[in-house]
């Protein structure tokens, strides 16, 4: 992994072919191995900006760097193999008819030796905690173990920016616990788009908020979730722990110190 | 509706068989499919008024389903099932010819019954030949195999990726029905006007789902090809069951086994 | 209506397996050269679609009872002649293989009954021309109905054809031609209808989505009447080949073709079954301890002949009648023991 890696945008705008202007004027620094909450309300442009984050959306206005590459057409195959990104529906992600191929998709594509894809896929399952899952075809996954599998799926190309887009929608609490603990244990830069602001509470310093295709807010989590009224102005809530409890009136919320893993 | 989504309930018992274990369902997928192949061949070969001639592979057919472990109950169920269509061509076979073709003592037979009872038998056949094939090989092995037969690529993926996506779409196409019949009262909203509109939208859902998969797949590297591993690859057991089951097959369409054992046994009685 | 194993003799099934697997072959060529990987997702997508549109029911104005829409002519629109048609047999593999739907034999004809006729010629003769660019609704409706229709009728047209030439069904061309027409005529407004209305709604929601999605360029003539030479060559070679083996069989195509005509309809079936009998009797004759003579077996061939006048009677033979009952019944005897025998060591297992 380049420690040295560096995501960079400048002055990024988009509009959709309809006329949506999903983001107009968004600067943001990356530092490698940093974790990043993107929130904001619906149709704020929290998707549209990881779209723009390795290349499946290019815009002509503005500038994303990933790294030493800028992202363009020409620098495509190395900027995918540096950004993984897990999608918001894992059935969009995973289509081949086991978990096992779907993992080794990216790497075939790759076109390593044989050996080095089945490696990294037994690793990659691993990694997640789905090595049982490994011939099992995709539809007959619970919502959690799709999560997970997808999740492989992105780590078999060994990124070392990981982006993800609501990784925690439709999972019981269980399944939602599970994935907060593995991404906790990822050593990759992390960016992640989302709703579940508790979440954020236990996985990210810091949180960029974007209210109609600009930065509202960008600092450290605990200050702008301390925030009520930025929040409100941007269709967020504060996390249920860090709302004082209805019966005892205590705030049990804490975020991560510097360098703690939960 | 109701008969496809048990049909579709069907799907997903025959892909849980599929994933059992046998002697059959260990033979290379390229095999049965061969096999399978032949014996339907053999089977609709027969003449249309052959019926003691079907019998032996009713027999194979018993024999294959039996080793495998398949409950005989699911394969008959699914054969009735499909079987009306065929029934509804066969009755006019009684209808349309009169030609005796078989007498015992005073009773003369019309070729349109043993056409009829043939076509029947060679229905249960055919339709059981398929269904013991994919219970117990599985669809992405029966692609598999295909496409090292011979199949296009393109057309090995088209079928991979449409069996993925089945599942997913159809439970979409059920939920939107159902939130339809669950609002329609006497008949109203059922029509043809609404449905095309339910259509649209769950057509307009798919093509925007298809937009996010080819996202996901470029973001791994999809350059318009899927590369597949684990080539299959046949064994000396696939070998040699390949060979005696082929001559078995070819055997039992040469030589009218039912024929010969009751010329035998009635032989033996003269 | 899809064909079934059962109902098809294998000179024709072959036949139109040849005819299919050519057509499938230059499909793949063509959509695998176009390039377009946009695609490849597309038609997986696009034929589950099919599926999960089938689950959806709409009540037939008049009759009473329901349907739902085939789908063939609304893949044609979206994808193209070519990458419908393979999306069309793929569909058709998933319902041979898993609903009982037509069988393995029959999907060469399924494949070309209801993929050929829509995207090969409805579509690209019909639909192109009248749609025109898509600018005005009413030509789309139009060309969405009438390519449905004609798309269906010749389908429907094919599957007697085929049913007739192989000969298991003793329905006459006529009767079963006029029972299938007016059905399909109606299951090809239906569709037509639905199929027009569910394009219109694309079209007006998201106009984009039908440009992008067909992507590739429209058919060209010479393609297509060059596949059209490739199939017809196939399609007689194989059917001359099929035919000179199911001569050999007593189910022959030229005897089915004589009955088309309606020539020595009589005649022909007693031949075959007389050269079916022939058969065993020389086999019979390798095995002399039998009952049954050659010699014994010819009089009481003729004597019930007699009897009966039709001098183009076939030989109806009694003791080949009992020993293929007494034989059959140990067959099937033997089946049902196996069969309990199974499901015995199932429970006690």
């Amino acid at each position: 992994m380049r420690s040295s890696l560096l995501i960079e945008i400048r002055d990024l705008a988009h509009a959709y072919p309809d006329g949506t202007e999903a983001l107009r004027g968004i600067s943001l620094h990356i530092r490698a191995e940093e974790s990043v909450a993107v929130v904001g309300a619906n149709g704020a442009g929290k998707s549209t900006l990881l779209l723009h984050l390795n290349g499946s959306l290019i815009s002509r206005h503005g500038t994303v760097r990933i790294g030493d590459f800028q992202v363009a057409k020409a620098a495509l195959p190395d900027i995918r193999r540096t950004v993984g990104m897990v999608f918001q529906d894992p059935d969009d992600q995973l289509f081949m008819p086991t978990v096992a191929e779907d993992v080794a998709f990216g790497p075939l594509n790759l076109k390593l030796p044989l050996a080095e894809v089945e490696r990294r896929v037994a690793s990659a399952l691993e990694r997640v905690g789905a090595a049982h899952l490994r011939d099992r075809p995709p539809y007959k996954l619970s919502g959690g173990e799709k999560r997970l599998a997808a999740i492989a799926t992105v780590l078999a190309m060994e990124p070392a920016i990981l982006v993800m887009d609501e990784p925690s929608s439709s999972l019981d609490p269980r399944a939602r616990r599970t994935l907060i603990e593995l991404l906790a244990g990822f050593g990759h830069t992390k960016i992640i788009a989302t709703h579940d602001l508790d979440l954020v509470l236990d996985l990210c310093p810091r949180t960029i908020v974007l209210r109609q295709g600009q930065v509202a807010a960008d600092g450290p989590t605990d200050e702008i979730f301390a925030d009520g009224r930025l929040l409100a102005a941007c269709h967020l809530e504060q996390p249920l722990r860090l709302q004082a409890c209805p019966v005892c009136g205590e705030k049990s919320g804490r975020l991560p110190q510097k360098g703690e893993r939960l | 509706m109701s008969t496809i989504e048990s049909a579709f309930i069907d799907l997903q018992r025959l892909d849980r068989l599929a994933a059992c274990d046998s002697a059959v369902h260990r033979l290379d997928p390229r095999v049965k499919v061969l096999i399978t192949l032949a014996f339907l061949v053999c089977v609709v070969s027969f003449d249309k008024y052959a019926i003691a001639g079907l019998l032996p592979f009713a027999l194979f057919l018993t024999l294959v389903i039996g080793l495998s472990g398949i409950p005989s109950g699911f394969v008959l169920n699914r054969v009735l099932l499909a079987a009306p269509l065929a029934l509804l061509i066969g009755l006019f076979n009684p209808v349309y010819d009169h030609q005796p073709l078989m007498r015992f003592g005073t009773l003369v037979i019309a070729g349109g019954w043993l056409s009829l009872l043939s076509l029947v038998l060679r229905f249960c056949l055919t339709v059981g030949a398929v269904l013991a094939l994919i219970a117990t090989t599985g669809f992405n092995a029966v692609c598999r195999a295909l496409e090292q037969l011979g199949m296009p690529t393109v057309l090995a993926v088209q079928l991979l990726l449409l069996y993925r996506y089945l599942f997913v779409l159809v439970e979409e196409g059920l939920r939107l029905n159902r939130a339809r019949v669950l609002r329609s009262f006497q008949g109203r909203g059922l029509g043809i006007r609404a449905c095309s509109f339910l259509l649209g939208s769950l057509l307009l859902r798919t093509l925007d789902r298809s937009q996010r998969i080819h996202l996901a797949m470029r973001c791994r590297g999809f350059d318009g090809t899927i590369h597949t591993r684990n080539p299959l690859r046949l064994n000396g057991r696939d070998v040699l069951t390949l060979t005696i089951v082929l001559a078995a097959l070819l055997a039992m369409r040469v030589f009218d086994g039912p024929m010969l054992l009751g010329r035998f046994v009635t032989g033996l009685m003269a | 209506m899809h064909m079934a194993d059962a109902l098809l003799s294998p000179a024709v099934g072959g036949t139109f397996w040849a005819a299919t697997v050519g057509a499938i072959a230059w499909c793949a060529k063509k959509v695998q050269q176009e390039l377009n990987d946009r695609k490849v997702p597309l038609m997986g997508v696009l034929g589950a679609f099919v599926f999960a549109a089938q689950m959806i029911n709409f009540t037939i104005p008049g009759t009473g009872s329901s349907g739902h829409i085939g789908g063939g002519m609304l893949l044609a629109i979206l994808l193209g002649p070519q990458a419908a048609f393979l999306t069309i047999a793929s569909v058709l593999v998933v319902q041979a293989l898993f609903f009982a739907d037509g069988g393995l034999l029959a999907l060469g004809c399924n494949i070309f009954n209801l993929g050929f006729f829509p995207c090969f010629l409805a579509y690209p003769l019909l639909y192109k021309p009248l749609a025109g660019n898509g600018q005005n609704h009413r030509r789309i409706a139009a060309g969405a109905i009438l390519a449905a229709v004609v798309g269906l009728q010749l389908g429907a047209v094919a599957v007697v054809a085929e049913t007739v030439l192989s000969g298991i069904s003793a329905l006459p061309l006529q009767t079963f031609l006029w029972a299938m027409l007016p059905i399909h005529l109606a299951i090809g407004l239906v569709e037509g209808a639905v199929t027009a209305t569910v394009v219109l709604f694309v079209r007006q929601a998201r106009p984009e989505i039908l440009d992008c999605a067909i992507g590739g360029q429209p058919p060209t003539a010479r393609p297509i009447a060059k596949l059209l030479a490739g199939l017809a060559a196939a399609a007689v070679f194989t059917g001359g080949v099929l035919s000179w083996f199911a001569s050999t069989f007593p189910d022959g195509l030229e005897w089915s073709i004589e009955q088309v005509r309606g020539k020595k309809e009589l005649a022909a079936p007693a031949e075959g079954i007389h050269g079916m009998l022939a058969g065993f009797q020389e086999k019979i004759a390798l095995l002399p301890d039998y009952a049954f003579t050659i010699g014994e077996q010819k009089a009481i061939g003729e004597t019930v002949a007699h009897r009966a006048g039709p001098p183009a009677w076939p030989a109806v033979d009694a003791g080949t009648s009992v020993a293929g009952l007494v034989g059959g019944s140990l067959t099937l005897l033997l089946t049902l023991g196996l069969a309990l025998l199974f499901r015995k060591r199932r429970a006690i297992a």
